[in-house]
């Protein structure tokens, strides 16, 4: 029972660190460290262009996807290497927001299912940050059904002709590539007639439309597919194979730990600290306060350890345990909790949004904006205590009214 | 990183597993909260000769000298089978406290009839109802003899000797405050037998007349050791909490996949389904705290009373929360005396409150967070 890295690991993570040491864009520092929600902000720097030099600069020296083979951009390194190098890359990670889809799902599914000429020639560009994938899944009608999509692929001859319309499509608009699911058969069972393809975002017929988020922001966005050509060696595995296909997309969000997510202790925790309350006693020290403090500290300190025994597993070469598809469903709302009782503490100047005025840069007013997303998106909080009820305590499945009835006979609203 | 207990304590805490199963299934707990015996004896003798009570004791003191991360796992196992012994108040505090506080004499008088069972130990801290305070601790401690009184002593009935927190110096401070060792088979003790939410472990009220003691560790220490000795315990019995919110969890879940309503299992019913993932939640949280404690145990981390606090706040919501929603996916049988649902929600509510409540922890929580920021 220790934090102890093996011989091997220890030696890892000193040529890890002394890298970083030498190569990290150190002068971005005090922006990386600050932060929050919605992206980062760099004093006027442009936060692609710092991304995408930083990630250049690691794949030249084999630091890009770490774990990823060699011939495709990586160096092969094991699961608790490439935690090693997340804890050791620490806040200059922060950098690489807009490559997490395109590194952690959609280049892991090329390589499972992809043509080789394919991989060779896109795999590498996407480890150096040359090329930015998104993952076109989501469509409007579906909701937590992804496979009930509806965006279709017909063929004609070499080619695939789509039609039909995604949403929820983060970083579409910046994006040079993306993996693709359709509906290929409508005839049979709707996991059955799927089949996935990969696409550049500048086809012809491919048209991105961002969507304004309900906290002003706009990180996502409805792709229209109207007449899209997709040649057939751009489909990922065969054709009615594209639900299997997927899951390799869903699996390998689920295995990326290790930084595991906050669930917003340590912010309200220094802002009590600092808070005078009405009779002049810090908040810190009004019992009430104290009491709510506790539930979330224990939350955040039971998400850390349950990240470390994840991390201890990988380090024993085994899969980490069910226990970490806890994650998001405490942090997202612990988080819209914590925002909530900092807007309380504030009294009516916590509806002032500012950060030039509002406490802690109004941090809690962002977070309050913010946080239903969080309960949402990735699996939403329902699903995934469907997930845990299911695979995890074996409890049987939900009835399902659309269960081995063909896709074209499924009823809708 | 190897955050994760050894194959041999695994190894420890499937025999211990199978132990219970064999020596201790819920008959056993029942017989003790129905009948007029105050503990099983033949588990706890048996768990003496096993060696799992000296588990963390020295060899040279008649245990097994193993150590914490042993005891831990060891604890976990008993609090899944709610058994109905004295080892908190025995092993978790009065062992502990002489392991860390007691002379030699002391040491080798008592550890060794700790360590198998033919002694049993507990502490007697409480006075007034509330958290213990150094300004509600008036029993007092003069020329070698207690008089006063403690209530609530858990296992205050069936043990043989008692460490108890008392007053050797006039006022309501902490430096007034020292421990001592009393020999309970004595005349100037008196014991009446409790009636509690958890009859399958025994309290009792304890009035010291002139009772005869000696001094545990320095005079004036005895409120840092009693905190410091209530730290150990929060973890140890913080993984008797883990262990029985495990179990409920998993009555819970067995019972929703084998109960049929509305032409299917109610386990299929979201409602159910959503609940039984909560208490899977909060127990996945507890563990995951319970493991940072038996790290801080076992290494004496500077970390240790952040971990203790960190431990009981968890583990004791998480066993008050599955106990209470085992009952509510059982619906009605969850609420006869007949299901064993309420001999872990009693449990779970004796424990929440046998070392203080969580608005003491809640506050030694905060207290510690903000101390470890400032250093």
């Amino acid at each position: 029972m220790n934090f102890d890295d093996t011989p091997h690991e220890a030696a890892f993570r000193a040529e890890a660190r002394a890298w970083i040491d030498a190569n990290a864009p150190k002068h971005l520092l005090p922006h990386l460290e600050k932060a929050g929600f919605g992206g980062i902000e760099l004093g006027g720097l442009d936060p692609m262009k710092e991304a995408k030099a930083w990630q250049k600069k690691k794949y030249d020296a084999g630091w890009a996807c770490l774990h990823w083979p060699k011939e495709y951009g990586g160096r092969g390194a094991s699961p608790i290497e490439r935690v090693i190098w997340n804890q050791e890359e620490g806040p200059y990670a922060a950098l690489s927001g807009s490559f997490i889809i395109g590194h952690g799902m959609c280049g892991p599914t090329v390589m499972d299912w992809g043509p080789e000429e394919a991989k060779r020639e896109l795999l590498p560009r996407l480890a150096a940050g040359e090329d930015i994938w998104c993952q076109l899944f989501s469509e409007p009608a579906g909701g937590s059904d992804l496979a009930g999509l509806r965006t279709k692929a017909e063929r004609d001859g070499d080619d695939w002709v789509i039609n039909g319309q995604k949403i929820w499509t983060s970083g579409a608009h910046y994006s040079q590539w993306g993996i693709l699911i359709t509906r290929t058969d409508p005839d049979v069972p709707k996991h059955k007639g799927l089949t996935m393809f990969f696409l550049r975002m500048d086809t012809p017929g491919v048209r991105i439309v961002p969507i304004k988020q309900a906290n002003g922001q706009s990180g996502f966005n409805e792709v229209y597919f109207d007449n899209v050509r997709i040649p057939d060696k751009q489909r990922l595995g065969g054709v009615g194979e594209g639900w299997k296909v997927s899951l390799t997309t869903l699996m390998n969000e689920r295995l990326s730990i290790g930084s595991g997510m906050s669930a917003g202790f340590p912010d309200i925790f220094e802002f009590c600290k600092e808070l005078e309350l009405a009779d002049g006693t810090l908040a810190i020290n009004d019992r009430g306060v104290r009491s709510k403090l506790a539930e979330w500290a224990c939350r955040q300190s039971g998400l850390k350890y349950t990240g470390m025994r994840a991390i201890s597993a990988l380090s024993r070469g085994e899969n980490p345990g069910p226990e970490n598809s806890i994650g998001k469903l405490v942090a997202g709302s612990s988080l819209q909790e914590i925002a909530m009782f900092a807007l309380d503490l504030q009294g009516q100047a916590g509806a002032v949004s500012d950060p030039k005025l509002a406490a802690m840069a109004a941090k809690f007013q962002a977070q309050l904006l913010r946080s239903p997303a969080t309960r949402v998106e990735g699996g939403t909080d329902e699903i995934l205590r469907n997930i845990i009820g299911e695979r995890v305590l074996g409890l049987p499945d939900d009835m399902r009214a659309d269960k081995g009835v063909p896709f074209n006979k499924i009823p809708t609203a | 990183m190897d955050f994760e207990f050894s194959a041999e304590q695994q190894q420890l805490k499937e025999q211990a597993r199978r132990y219970l199963a064999d020596k201790c299934p819920t008959t056993a707990v029942r017989a003790i909260l129905e009948g007029s015996e105050p503990f099983d004896r033949a588990l706890w003798q048996g768990l003496g000769e096993m060696g799992f009570l000296g588990a963390a004791i020295p060899e040279e003191y008649g245990g097994l000298g193993l150590g914490y991360l042993e005891l831990c796992v060891i604890a976990e196992e008993l609090g899944r089978a709610l058994a109905p012994v004295p080892v908190s108040s025995s092993i978790f505090l009065v062992a502990e406290i002489l392991k860390a506080a007691g002379n030699e004499e002391q040491k080798q008088k008592w550890l060794p009839k700790l360590a198998s069972g033919e002694v049993i130990g507990t502490l007697a801290s409480v006075e007034a109802t509330g958290s213990v305070r150094p300004s509600n601790v008036a029993l007092s401690a003069k020329a070698g003899t207690l008089t006063g009184a403690k209530s609530p002593v858990l296992d205050g009935d069936i043990a043989d000797i008692a460490i108890v927190l008392a007053r050797h110096a006039p006022g309501k401070d902490a430096q007034g405050l020292s421990l001592y060792l009393v020999e309970l088979n004595q005349s100037g003790i008196e014991r009446t037998v409790l009636e509690t939410i958890d009859p399958t472990r025994s309290q009792a009220k304890i009035a010291f007349n002139g009772a005869a003691a000696e001094l545990v560790g320095a005079a004036g220490d005895g409120w840092r050791l009693y905190e410091e000795a209530l730290d150990r315990a929060a973890i140890l019995t913080g993984f008797e909490q883990i262990g029985g919110a495990d179990k409920a969890l998993e009555m819970g879940r067995d019972y929703a996949l084998q109960r049929f309503a509305f032409g299917r299992a109610i386990g299929s019913f979201q409602a159910i389904k959503h609940m039984l993932a909560d208490m899977y939640v909060s127990a996945t949280l507890a563990r995951s705290n319970g493991y940072f404690g038996a790290y801080a145990l076992s290494t004496g981390s500077a970390d240790l009373a952040e971990a203790a606090a960190t431990m009981r706040v968890s583990s004791t919501k998480a066993f008050q929360h599955c106990a209470k929603n085992n009952i509510q996916v059982h619906g009605g049988m969850g609420f006869t005396w007949a299901m064993d649902c309420h001999l872990y929600y009693r449990r779970s509510n004796l424990l929440a409150v046998s070392l203080g409540g969580l608005n003491e922890w809640e506050d030694k929580l905060i207290d510690r967070l903000r101390a470890k920021n400032a250093a």
